[in-house]
Formats: C-alpha cells, structure tokens, sequence
C-alpha cells in the first residue's frame, strides 16, 4: 500500500514571517499551510479545493519545494527514487525538479513574448541538459507538442499569434517535456472560457492516463473538480477540513463548510428550489486565525467546543476524512 | 411594464493598428424598467463594449455605426445617446441616470482617496445633495448592502476592505444615485463561490426595491440562470440568441448556445465527458463571412453559412435565435 503513494506529507506547515514585532519574543508569522496530512496516490487526479487565501497554492508549491517547509516532512517516492524534500541535497534537488513540474494560471503571463513556442518548450530540456543534441531536442518537442495537439506551424510562432486555450496548451507542453511524474496544475483552467475550458481538461486528463502522470489539480471550481479528479481535498485558511474520493465527497459532504461550497454555486436551472446554505461573512485573515475550529466564524452549526478546540481529520475506512467536531450530528 | 432602454442596429468599429476591427456588429436589444438582462458570451465576443457603448465610454478610436441608435427612455422624454456630445452632455448617462460596476473592484476606486469621498462626490456631481445629506446616503447605502460598521467603513480607503466588501462598496456606490439603469460588468467573477452568492442575493434584493433595469453581463451561466430575466448571447460581436431566461437555457436553439451549455461541467451528471467546443473564437482581424460562427459549427450547413448572415427567426414567443437551420433555405 505505501508504495502506492507517490507524495506524503505528514504535519506540514508554511509559515511566513510577518513584518513588525518587537525586538525580543516571537517574531509574528502567517500560518499559510498549518500541520497537513495527505497522501497522493501515484497516477491519481489530486484535486484541491478552497477559497482565496485558503492556502492550496502555497500547499502546492511546497510539495514541489518551491515554498519554504517550516515544519513537517514530504516524501517523493516513484519507481527509481525517494526524497524527503525537507532534508534532500542540491544535486537530488535538480533530479527532483526534472521529475516535477508546475502548470501556472496564466497562460498570457506565463510565456515569453519573446520567444517562439518551439524554444519555450525545448527551454526545459536544455536548461536541465535532458538531451545532447539539438536533433533530440527538436524530436522531444514535436513529440510532446504533438500530444498537446499543437502542429509543426505552431512552433515557429510567437506566443501572441495564440488564443487563451492554445496558450495554455503550449504551456502544458512545456511542463511536460521533461517527462515528469508530478505535475502541479494551478487554476491551470480558471484564466480560460468554458468552451475551451472543457478542451484543455480532456486533454490534461488524456495525458495524464496517456503518461502515467500523478496530477495535483489546485482549483477554486468544484464542478471542474468534481469532472477530472479522482481525490479530492478540500481546504480553509491552511486547514485541510476533508477530503475523500470525488464521487463520495460530492455525494455526501460532511463538513458544513464543503456543503456551503457545493450549495453556493450557481444552478443552472433559473427555479432551482435548492435553499441554498448560505455562508455569512468572509475567509478571516490568516495573520489573526480564530481560535478553535478555523470555520467556526463562518459556521452556522458552531458550539463552545469549536471555539476552543480544533477538530482533527478523523479517519474513516472508505478513504473519507473530515475535520469538525459535528459531522456526524449534522449528517442526520 | 414601460420601456427603459431602445438600443438598434448598434454597430461599432476601432482602429487599430493592423487595421479597423469590428467588435460590434448590427446589434439590436431592448430592456423594460425592473428587467434583469443577462448578456452571454466568451471573451472577445464583443459584450463589454456593447454596454459600454450605451455610456459611450469606448475609447476615442471608436466608431459607431451610422445606423446605431441608442435611446434611453427617462421621465422627461427619450434621450438619444449616440447625439451626445461632450462630457457635460453626456452626465446624465455616465453615473447620473446610468451607473456601472466593474469586474475588479480593486482597480475601480481611486487608491489614495477614502471611499466614503468617492461616494460623497459622485453624489455632489450627480444630485442636487449637499455634503451633510451625501455622506449620510452613503453611509445609510453600505448599511444597505451588508456592510457592518458602515460609518468607519466610510472613512476606509479601498485596500483596507476585502473583495466582497469592495464589490458591496462599489454596488452602494453605483446605486445611492438612484440611477434607471444598472450595468453590472461581470460583478461577481472576481469574487470566491460564497462570497458571489451573498453578492447575487444582495443584486436580487436591490432589484425589488429600487425597481431599476439591470444589464448583467456575465460569461457563468448559471449565474443569469439565478439572477435574468432574459438573456442575450453574443457571438464576436454578433447577438446569436435572445429570450426569456428559462425558455433560452431549457431549450437553448443556437448551435454555440448549445454547446455553452454542454460545455459546463455539471455536478448532477459525473459520467458524462466535457464537450468541448471545438476550435478557438477567430481573431476580430479575421471574422468569418456568413455566419461568423460558421467555422466552429459543428451543424454547418455549407454555403449558405459561409455566404450569408443568417436573421432571426424566432423559435417561441420572445425568443430569437439567428441561425440558418431555423429560417428560410437552411430549415428542414
């Protein structure tokens, strides 16, 4: 079973230093990420959910040691290797970045203006020395370029001969010459329109079954989530507050705050009678947490214990993990 | 119900520097007082400059069709738009009988001035208040909205509210003139799943009672499905399908309306693949002959597509849908 899992993370925090306090005592910080549990199964759709400031992109860049770890431990392990990203040396630091890869937001700034889409692409490969020659370079491009449908005209262009859903497949391209094994993709769909939205998603989901790839998808739109992801978690001001297979989580929600984001999406039917649970007020600011629960503002369900005591993930056989004192109170 | 808003034949052209584009073509839609009017469609289809042509707030490369028509229905008789001249002239439409929302509220108020004096001055320029009764309307205007504490809120500058209450503050800002008519330009896509919800709430609440015309425009369709009365579809530049909102989503006739439609991920229905659209929205440099969505349609009928623009016909009472397959030679 644990070799099945290609991305541990046990209590892992981010915490960042703010500006100001005194000259003696603790310097104050914001807890980004705050003592994370997950386990990313090998060749799964990962998905992370939450609001702004929920913290799933600095999640993110940690498991690709692109955000200082403060406390805690992520281990890599696939077929050939495993790293514990928080103590590995610079030279399994490279190996790591050629077997993951990140996929930003925007394709619009995310690519150089300046540079034709065949050297945006093959920029991996040389700066990583993947290839010895510029013949192998060329034939890793095209092959990759090929798979993300993107024909030999296109790679003598520049970046903003494109449209948004050809863009953003040039960049998904270029995260995945190297061939690696962990692809973060960050609201890799969010920048585009929905027509193309849904292109981009079969083509991400084609590959990832294609290549074998373990995805860890960051989004804010739980029904993008709900279609590519086979896992999903879900995220409040650094929490984890649950995460369960897709299917199960979207059939039976447990924590009040994955129910409001479900109830809060907009239906397409305009008489949809669906009373939706509305959320008063906003995320709080991370530099100033409530005490207890982190939802327990927001929480119309919220008793003493919530304000005093944060509830943990609590286990459970089907894969279906939730953070909140009343889960089980609320289900009937 | 007594009409708001006449626009006809609005048809508008820039300059640019490869050339005159049109971003509008031969567009004609009405609105009655108290009527939500969603507006659909991608980016670069033209939406935006559509209502922005009804404040004429298009940059000095514009160019209006000769047929454009635009007449906004007040108290004291229609005013035709397009024959306003001169930022004295046209202060009944810009913020006095019409008011705009903007999709990033962060960018729309001034950064270094409190909002409470933004609000104060848009009131001392549009009514005939003095300060004492502006800076009381507004405050008794982000009470309105939901903004607690509304007297300190007042005296805060932008950076100090979160993006919800930045979005409440500017809703209470474009409304505490009382204007006619309302154009809300994507008001809620900046802002997290919850926090639209509360903000598609508070737009429905305001409705009722001030009674005003709403523009919507939007490119979520589940947020018209919950907010319009009607909807209008735009295509680059071309309105493709318009009608009551129910009779437009349950029974969508336009090809691109139908695979808007199928394009989004559903949470009802797991199983079934994204469709996507297929191809990308041409350049505005490039607009197809005929029906310019002619090159994406997957229910081309050939000639007749490419060689003639198709009018609308109309499908059910109110509704229109402006493709071949339902009028004259194209219809089975």
């Amino acid at each position: 079973m644990k070799d099945d899992v290609l991305i541990k993370a046990r209590d892992l925090s981010v915490h960042y230093p703010l500006s100001g306090g005194g000259l003696f005592g603790e310097k104050p910080v914001v807890k980004a990420v705050e003592g994370i549990n997950l386990d990313i199964a090998k060749g799964s759709f990962f998905g992370l959910v939450g609001e702004s400031g929920s913290g799933k992109t600095t999640l993110g860049r940690a498991c690709l040691k692109a955000a200082p770890i403060t406390r805690g431990s992520v281990e890599y392990n696939d077929e050939d290797v495993t790293y514990e990203l928080t103590t590995m040396d610079k030279s399994e630091e490279n190996d790591y970045r050629k077997r993951s890869q990140l996929i930003f937001q925007d394709p619009y700034a995310a690519l150089s203006p300046r540079m034709t889409v065949r050297d945006i692409i093959a920029e991996p490969l040389e700066v990583m020395g993947l290839t010895s020659s510029r013949e192998e370079t060329d034939e890793r491009v095209r092959e990759i370029a090929a798979k993300c449908r993107l024909n030999l005209e296109h790679l003598r262009r520049f970046p903003h001969a494109f449209s948004g859903g050809q863009r953003q497949r040039i960049s998904i391209a270029r995260a995945l010459v190297s061939r690696p094994h962990f692809v973060v993709a960050d609201e890799s769909v969010a920048a585009l329109d929905v027509s193309i939205q849904a292109d981009v998603l079969n083509l991400l989901k084609e590959i990832q079954q294609e290549m074998g790839l373990t995805f860890l998808f960051i989004s804010h739109d739980l029904s993008v989530v709900a279609h590519v992801c086979d896992h999903v978690a879900v995220m409040y001001l650094g929490r984890l507050v649950e995460t369960a297979p897709t299917r199960e989580l979207f059939a039976a929600p447990r924590h009040p705050y994955t129910k409001a984001l479900l109830s809060a999406i907009p239906s397409l039917d305009p008489d949809d009678p669906k009373v939706a649970q509305k959320l008063e007020g906003e995320i709080p600011s991370p530099t100033n947490p409530p005490p207890g629960c982190k939802f327990q503002t927001r929480c119309p369900f919220a008793t003493d214990i919530c304000r005093i005591d944060e509830p943990k993930l609590e286990h459970s056989s089907t894969g279906h993990e939730v953070a909140c004192h009343h889960w089980q109170s609320l289900m009937d | 119900m007594t009409r708001l808003l006449d626009v006809e034949n609005l048809t508008l052209q820039f300059d640019t520097d490869e050339g005159r584009i049109t971003a509008v073509d031969d567009v004609s839609f009405t609105l009655e007082a108290g009527e939500v009017m969603g507006l659909v469609g991608e980016s670069g289809s033209g939406k935006s400059v559509t209502a922005k042509s009804i404040m004429k707030l298009n940059a000095s490369n514009a160019h209006y069709g000769e047929k454009t028509n635009v007449k906004l229905h007040l108290e004291d008789g229609p005013v035709d738009i397009m024959a306003l001249r001169g930022s004295k002239e046209l202060k009944v439409v810009r913020g006095g009988a019409i008011s705009l929302i903007f999709q990033e509220p962060m960018a729309s108020f001034a950064p270094a001035i409190t909002i409470g004096d933004q609000m104060v001055e848009q009131l001392m320029i549009h009514t005939d208040m003095n300060a004492k009764q502006s800076k009381e309307l507004s405050i008794e205007m982000l009470d309105r909205v939901g903004i607690s504490d509304a007297g300190t809120r007042f005296k805060q500058y932008a950076f100090e509210l979160s993006g919800g209450m930045r979005q409440r503050a500017m809703i209470a800002m474009a409304l505490s003139t009382k204007p006619k008519l309302l154009i809300a330009d994507e008001p809620t896509t900046a802002l997290d799943v919850t926090i639209q919800a509360q903000v598609i709430d508070l737009m429905k609440d305001l409705v009722k009672d001030f009674g005003m015309g709403i523009i919507f425009i939007t490119h979520d369709l589940g947020v018209i499905a919950q907010t319009a009365d009607k909807v209008a579809v735009m295509y680059l530049g071309r309105l493709i399908e318009q009608g009551p909102v129910r009779d437009v989503i349950r029974n969508p006739s336009h090809p691109y309306t139908k695979g808007l439609i199928a394009a989004l991920p559903s949470l009802d229905d797991l199983d079934t693949p994204l469709t996507p659209i297929p191809g990308d929205i041409p350049s505005p440099l490039e607009r197809p002959m005929g029906c310019v969505f002619n090159t994406r349609c997957s229910a081309n009928l050939g000639e007749i597509c490419t060689a003639k623009i198709p009018q609308f016909s109309s499908v059910t009472q109110g509704h229109n849908v402006a493709c071949h397959l339902y009028n004259g030679e194209g219809a089975k």
